[in-house]
């Protein structure tokens, strides 16, 4: 299997192909050309884009086969309003390209003990579908999908799709009228059937809704959050109060990995909030702290007296720490 | 890599049962490669999960650790696989591709961490297992259960030291849906199978008011593939008795009336449990492995004084809530007792033994 290094994985870009006019499929290798890390449908992968001096890291579903680790394929929409993550992506990126990435993680895998699957997906929504409708067929289940588009010129994933299962897949918006319609859809459905929804968060909400109001319960409604920030975010700078070393603190690490990077220690235990060790206690803040651990009380987190480093930030001037 | 000593001498013939007469014992070496779990002169119940990354030339070293009693640990599994069939090992049916992910994880790690024991080949979805130490050399195909004599799961925890527990991921909790578990500490997988993770922690005192619970699924169900964590736990078994299940309760609890604070170095002893986690890659299930090491109270005076004075300490000043929940109440006061001729009452050094200015076995 191809090793992580740090935690990372190398990745050759393969291939390069525009499907919609938004949409880039990458299909992506390991660069010794071993085994990738295997993964199950509904997966993401977040890639480490460089950007300028930056770098981003975005989610992708993956939408290749987990039956197959040779490769793994991603589909980024070109969104330029965003954080120019995805603009990179198709502006910048060439094949033959390496790219850095982390081992595939599942946010929204299918059910076990689902007697059928119903999927409702708009646009690029589609991609983390294409990996789980390849693992329920293999496993021989139940399903359908429905899938919205704007117009004929983004509908190509959706065809591939239709060309795979026929009937299974149902698709809206290809011809320029037909509408989906989740009360339609989710009305009248056996017990044991799950629903997935994967698209913008007004589909996202309008199913849920329309779910609730025709009576399904929470654990059969799965969608995807893409609430996995990590420790991840905009940099900052931090004093330690008893060096009066100033440490800045890049996008791409954690408080605590800036301060050990620095050469100074905190303790630390689980290193994802949850086990308290490196609660810190915090002595000056001009700002505010972006609480994203599970150990302050929410009573500790209003007074901003304590942070924990291994994966909360700030929004902030000034911030020293009893460190 | 290799992760053992060129020095380790696997013993055949120990046993872990009153049958066998209890014929194991633990190599000074042995000893001190231990994880010992008490890093404080008090002992606090916490979540004490840490990445699981390689650590020190012990216990920790692998990501699955194979020591001197790997053979005979092997041995006993199957023994008590043949003398109890359906208490021990139980998979639910939608559990198998869990089952292969963790042939695979033990499997792989193994073949990583001791090649001159273990070689894995694979050409696709063919696979070759030779396992030097128990003369298995076997084909199958990965995926298909009809190429093995027994389930993927099965196959490769009779190979493997430590029981294996597999929770699956359902409605934001963990849910038990396979374990091989001969070295049960007092509970019963078939009583436990299908259990929630608040369900399944009933029984510990302390958890629910101390919002332990809370914290750890929350962070439980955020780990991720290739990023496992561990834990240590621990507690006092009499006599080097593996499988403590409830369902062989009547045999070995009588024993707890046995220990005098004259025996109890022999008699008592130290139960450690290490709990390296990891999230499943197809199956998206956790496995929750407890790898146990017996260590009688004698052998730590003998091999480690440090750690002897250190569980000394820790054990006379224990919760008796945790005393009674470990269930030692009847014996902990002889086991304290027996320990305070070996404790100088020397400062010892805080931190887990792996971890740098952690205790050590023995010098200052």
């Amino acid at each position: 299997m191809s090793e992580a290094q740090h935690g990372a994985l190398q990745l050759q870009v393969k291939r390069i192909e525009a499907v919609t006019p938004e949409i880039n499929r990458y299909t992506l290798c390991a660069v010794d050309g071993s085994w990738l890390p295997a993964f199950s449908g509904g997966s993401h992968l977040t890639v480490l884009i460089p950007v300028g001096e930056e770098t981003k890291r975005n989610a992708y579903s993956l939408m290749s086969s987990p039956y197959d680790t040779s490769e793994y394929q991603i589909a980024v929409r070109r969104v330029d309003d965003g954080k120019r993550g995805s603009v990179a992506m198709h502006s910048s990126v060439r094949e033959g390209d390496v790219l850095l990435a982390g081992i595939p993680a599942n946010l929204f895998p299918v059910s076990k003990h689902a007697r059928h699957h119903l999927f409702i997906a708009g646009g690029v929504g589609i991609t983390p579908v294409f990996a789980q409708l390849e693992e329920l067929s293999l496993k021989g289940s139940s399903f359908e999908l429905h899938l919205a588009v704007r117009g004929p010129e983004h509908a190509a994933l959706g065809y591939e799709l239709k060309d795979r299962y026929g009937d299974r897949v149902t698709l809206y918006g290809h011809d320029g009228q037909s509408r989906l319609n989740t009360l339609d859809i989710l009305a009248g459905r056996p017990l044991g059937t799950h629903a997935y929804v994967c698209g913008p968060t007004r589909m996202i909400d309008d199913v849920v809704a329309s779910a609730h109001g025709l009576g399904w319960s929470d654990s059969n409604i799965h969608f995807e959050r893409f609430d996995d920030l990590g420790s991840t975010g905009d940099p900052f700078s931090v004093t330690l109060a008893r060096s009066g070393a100033v440490i800045e603190v890049s996008p791409e690490q954690s408080l605590l990995e800036a301060v050990e990077e620095a050469g100074h220690t905190l303790p630390y235990l689980c290193r994802g909030g949850a086990c308290g060790e490196c609660e810190t206690e915090v002595l000056e803040l001009e700002g505010t702290i972006d609480h994203r651990d599970d150990w302050l009380s929410e009573s500790d987190r209003c007074t901003n007296k304590l942070i924990l480093p291994c994966v909360s930030r700030a929004t902030c001037t000034k911030l020293v720490i009893n460190a | 890599m290799t992760a053992s000593p060129a020095s380790t001498a696997f013993k055949t013939d120990e046993t872990y049962t009153p049958e066998g007469n209890y014929n194991f014992k633990n190599s000074p070496e042995g000893v001190r490669r231990l994880p010992f779990p008490f890093p404080d002169d008090d002992y606090m119940y916490s979540m004490n999960l840490e990445p699981h990354v390689p650590a020190g030339d012990g216990a920790l070293k692998a990501a699955f650790d194979v020591d001197e009693h790997y053979v005979s640990e092997c041995a006993h599994r199957a023994q008590m696989l043949r003398d109890m069939p359906g208490v021990h090992y139980l998979a639910l049916p939608h559990m198998m591709e869990a089952q292969w992910d963790l042939l695979e994880l033990i499997f792989e790690s193994y073949a990583r961490d001791f090649p001159e024991h273990f070689t894995l080949t694979k050409d696709g979805n063919e696979w070759r297992w030779q396992n030097r130490l128990l003369n298995i050399d076997d084909s199958f195909t990965f995926g298909d259960p009809s190429t093995l004599p027994m389930d993927p799961m099965k196959y490769a925890t009779r190979q493997a030291q430590g029981e294996f527990v597999v929770l699956e991921e359902k409605d934001n909790t963990l849910v038990i849906g396979a374990g091989m578990t001969t070295q049960r500490a007092d509970y019963s997988l078939k009583f436990n199978v299908g259990m929630s993770f608040f369900e399944f922690h009933g029984p510990v005192p302390k958890l629910h008011d101390m919002g332990i619970l809370d914290r750890a699924l929350k962070f439980l169900l955020r780990m991720k593939p290739g990023h496992p964590v561990r834990r240590v736990n621990w507690s006092l078994t009499v006599n080097p008795r593996l499988e403590t299940s409830v369902e062989t309760l009547h045999e070995w609890a009588p024993d707890r009336t046995t220990v005098t604070s004259e025996n109890a170095g022999e008699k008592v002893y130290l139960r450690i449990e290490l709990q390296p986690l990891h999230r499943l890659p197809r199956s998206n299930a956790i496995v929750f492995p407890v790898r146990t090491y017996l260590v009688s109270l004698s052998e730590l005076v003998q091999y480690a004084p440090n750690w002897a004075k250190r569980i000394h300490r820790a054990l006379a000043s224990l919760d008796p809530e945790l005393v009674d929940y470990k269930g030692f109440h009847r014996y902990h006061a002889a086991a304290v007792e027996w320990l305070s001729h070996h404790d100088d009452g020397a400062p010892l050094a805080t931190g887990y033994p792996w971890a740098s200015g952690g205790i050590q076995p023995t010098g200052e």
